[in-house]
């Protein structure tokens, strides 16, 4: 299994040899990746249970395909949904975990074993239970400086799912910190840097490399939970495949087709991502 | 532990008294006194573990102390009421891992300190940097990163960086233990250089045939007490402790 071969037509089959014995090194064993090619066998399932469904239709049905792309537009907007609740809790929960990730370093004991049990307490708790808390202990509207704003349910359900996200940003850069040999604390200390200085100039820039790869995985691990959020009544992709399938008169036949479309698009945000990551861990590991 | 005293030159620039040091219930230093005079190349050999870079990790304040008292320049280190940053601009080191900051060129690591702690202006620390650099044969090398660099590159971009800061003792803590005896010369001759331009070095240090070239005072340490000191020529030739003469016996 060298890689190496005489004969041109088994050039391909004898790379992709070369490039499995090489991952399978780095690990000691072979290890299951996601690639393309399950992302065509979700195309398969798709397409077959649609025209298994289709084969049990009647004569005057429509076809699964014309219903799938009938309501394609308005899934696509719940799917858009999920998308920005994503990126908003994201958002907040790195900002929040960010703060408490470096308070978890503080000289401060107080601070310290503050923002510890705060990171330790939402990162141990179900994130359905988390959203179910948010949901019913926020109120409908907040009122600021005069000002009524008011809180729909997807926002009260963004900042649920905001704080399982801090607790484990938090956690990563704390991580990061703490992988960062001493030897960059005593020499930056001993060129009388303070504290605030060494952590802003050499540590966490130092960091941001080692932080990326964990936190792009809690990125796709994020997205996919978006879809609790449907638990709590609010109106993303996976309510509205609910409501589509009932109002396309509960055919338990279109349950498969419409639940594995779904799944596929899901597949087709989160794979790239993860590629990058792959890309980027490799990347990183050479560097350092 | 007297606070402040005015330092006159004629007084020690270090002035270490009876310090004890442990780590738990590890004593690592039992009883270390010591005395550096402005200008003077000191050097501390002994066995691994008894003592020797936490003794100098003490003199710059990176390590509290038990009990006894280190002046330098007559302030006490171990005050709790001195800024030990102000110290550390009078005190540097240079370690045995470099600790280059790898997320900088050599240059930014020589200018960061000058231009954050000390703020002085960047387009004159940029040319001290230039000639520091170039003092320490490292000229054309401004624009790398550590990662571009060797061993003994790093380790001399290290000590140009603690000499940005204009410090008045050098500490110098096992500097070419991780390098390869080719690369031992290069950063031996800075140091040389270094000392004989009358920087006070304190060097903890294997290379015993630049410590009986250089140095002015020899110490020998062995689990956390100084058993002998004494100017090179002597302590090399007529070692008196037997622990001494065991080590020396071992190495030379």
């Amino acid at each position: 299994m060298s890689g190496d071969t005489d004969l041109p037509v088994l050039l391909p089959a004898a790379r992709r040899l070369a490039e499995r014995v090489r991952r399978e090194r780095e690990v000691g064993g072979p290890l299951p990746r996601l690639t393309a090619r399950h992302g065509v066998w979700l195309a398969v399932i798709l397409v077959f249970s649609a025209g298994a469904a289709g084969a049990q239709a009647g004569v005057g049905q429509e076809s699964i395909l014309s219903i799938m792309l009938k309501w394609t537009p308005l899934l696509f907007k719940g799917f858009i949904f999920n998308l920005a609740i994503s990126f908003l809790a994201m958002a907040g929960g790195t900002a929040a975990g960010a703060l408490l990730g470096v308070w978890q370093i503080s000289l401060l004991p107080l601070v310290r074993a503050g923002s510890w049990l705060v990171t330790q307490f939402f990162r141990n708790a179900p994130w359905l239970v988390l959203l179910f808390f948010c949901m019913f202990l926020l109120p409908f509207q907040v009122r600021i400086f005069g000002v009524v704003i008011p809180l729909p349910d997807w926002i009260k359900a963004t900042f649920g799912l905001a704080l399982p996200v801090m607790a484990n940003v938090s956690e990563i850069v704390r991580g990061a910190i703490q992988s960062i040999p001493s030897g960059q604390w005593e020499s930056a200390e001993s060129l009388a840097f303070n504290r605030r200085q060494t952590l802003t100039m050499i540590i966490l820039p130092q960091c941001v490399k080692r932080m990326l790869p964990p936190w792009m995985n809690l990125y796709a691990i994020l997205t996919m939970a978006t879809v609790l959020a449907s638990v709590v009544g609010v109106s993303e992709v996976m309510t509205l495949t609910g409501q589509v399938l009932s109002a396309e008169g509960g055919r338990t036949d279109l349950l498969i087709p419409f639940y594995s479309y779904i799944l596929l698009w899901f597949f087709i945000y989160c794979y790239p991502i993860a590629r990058l990551t792959v890309r980027l861990e490799r990347h990183f590991a050479v560097k350092t | 532990m007297t606070a402040t005293q005015t330092w006159t030159a004629d007084q020690p620039i270090v002035h270490i008294a009876d310090v004890h040091k442990s780590f738990g219930v590890v004593e690592v230093l039992k009883g270390v006194s010591l005395d550096v005079m402005k200008g003077e190349v000191i050097c501390i050999i002994g066995p691994s573990g008894s003592g020797k870079s936490t003794l100098l990790r003490c003199i710059n304040a990176l390590v509290p102390i038990n009990k006894g008292s280190i002046l330098v320049e007559g302030q006490e280190v171990h005050d709790p009421k001195l800024n030990k940053l102000e110290l550390r601009k009078k005190v540097g080191m240079v370690f045995q891992q470099y600790n280059l900051f790898p997320h900088k060129t050599a240059l930014q690591n020589v200018m960061m300190a000058p231009v954050t702690v000390l703020k002085q202006n960047k387009a004159e620390v940029e040319a001290r940097a230039y000639a520091l650099l170039k003092k320490v044969r490292l000229e054309g090398k401004e624009p790398s990163y550590p990662g571009e660099l060797s061993g003994g590159q790093q380790q001399r971009v290290a000590i140009a960086r603690s000499l940005a800061m204009n410090p008045d003792v050098m500490l110098f803590d096992e500097v070419t233990a991780a390098l390869d005896p080719e690369t031992v010369k290069e950063v031996l001759v800075t140091i040389r250089d270094l000392a004989e331009e009358g920087m006070t070095c304190l060097l903890v240090t294997h290379e015993m045939g630049f410590a009986r070239e250089l140095a002015d005072h020899m110490y020998f340490t062995d689990r956390g007490v100084i058993v002998e000191h004494g100017p090179p020529k002597e302590f090399f030739a007529h070692p008196r402790d037997p622990r001494t003469q065991q080590f020396l016996g071992q190495i030379l």
